[in-house]
């Protein structure tokens, strides 16, 4: 008896586990907006500007300022600002070219300023972009990150 | 497991709050290999952070495995003193925490 009641309970929380490793228990809250997976694992810049803004034609501007260290020593830290006096910016995203998969951050401005800071993992030397999106157009600015020790993999 | 966040709230002119958020987490690629067992570490860490005004969410960020590891994320919302920024993360693994700091 004691056997069947002990395989009972046990089989009810298995089936309960379940449910919550499938997801069917979702967190309280819902995000606003989903993780863009394909985005995040693209590989090449051209398709993760795509997938972010549905478009990957961008024009260069001096009205998108990024602050980036011309050397870091580390790339496992590298600080990076990003800020615009763009009208009507409402998204962002910071690409870092040679990384394997390119996209670091999206920011969707709902009510604020466009300004965006962070300290990103560099893999080796590459460009480090920025885009906003302003008034329906995709703006961009670049520099060049040196990295003499790389912060990803190994 | 709780990890610890810190927020700091600046004001600047114009009715716009500079929201700088601490989260400790490790933030893992999934790139990594352990030294040791020479196997991968499996990827972890933030997809998303909003920034909620008053309840009504000013900022939305998405992130990457190639943001470091303890992230500090700042960003510019409208916010005027007395208001309160809420801010909220989860991670692929369905981590989640927040943090509540009053303009000041």
């Amino acid at each position: 008896m004691q056997r069947r009641t002990f395989l009972k309970s046990s089989l009810a929380s298995g089936a309960l586990l379940m449910a919550a490793g499938a997801g069917l228990l979702k967190p309280t809250r819902v995000l606003a907006a989903e993780w863009n997976k394909d985005a995040f694992t693209a590989k090449d810049v051209a398709s993760a500007v795509k997938a972010v803004f549905g478009t990957s034609d961008a024009a260069d501007s001096d009205k998108i300022k990024l602050k980036a260290p011309a050397l870091a020593e580390n790339g496992a830290v590298v600080p990076i600002k990003v800020s615009s006096s763009l009208p009507d910016a409402k998204k962002m995203a910071v690409v870092i070219e040679k990384n394997s998969s390119p996209l670091a951050a999206v920011v969707d401005i709902s009510d604020g300023e466009p300004f965006f800071s962070a300290r990103v993992k560099m893999g080796k030397t590459s460009p480090v972009t920025a885009y906003v999106m302003s008034g329906g157009k995709l703006y961009k600015t670049s520099q060049e990150v040196k990295v003499t020790v790389g912060g990803c993999g190994g | 497991m709780a990890r610890t966040m810190k927020m700091k709230i600046k004001k600047k002119d114009n009715g716009i709050a500079e929201v700088l958020c601490l989260v400790n987490h490790p933030m893992e690629t999934g790139l990594r290999k352990d030294k040791k067992t020479k196997q991968l570490i499996p990827a972890h860490h933030i997809q998303k952070m909003l920034f909620d005004v008053n309840g009504k969410t000013a900022a939305d960020v998405s992130l990457a495995g190639s943001i470091s590891k303890n992230p500090l994320i700042g960003v510019h919302v409208k916010a005027n003193s007395g208001d309160t920024v809420k801010v909220s993360w989860s991670d692929n693994k369905g981590e989640t925490g927040s943090a509540e700091k009053k303009v000041p």
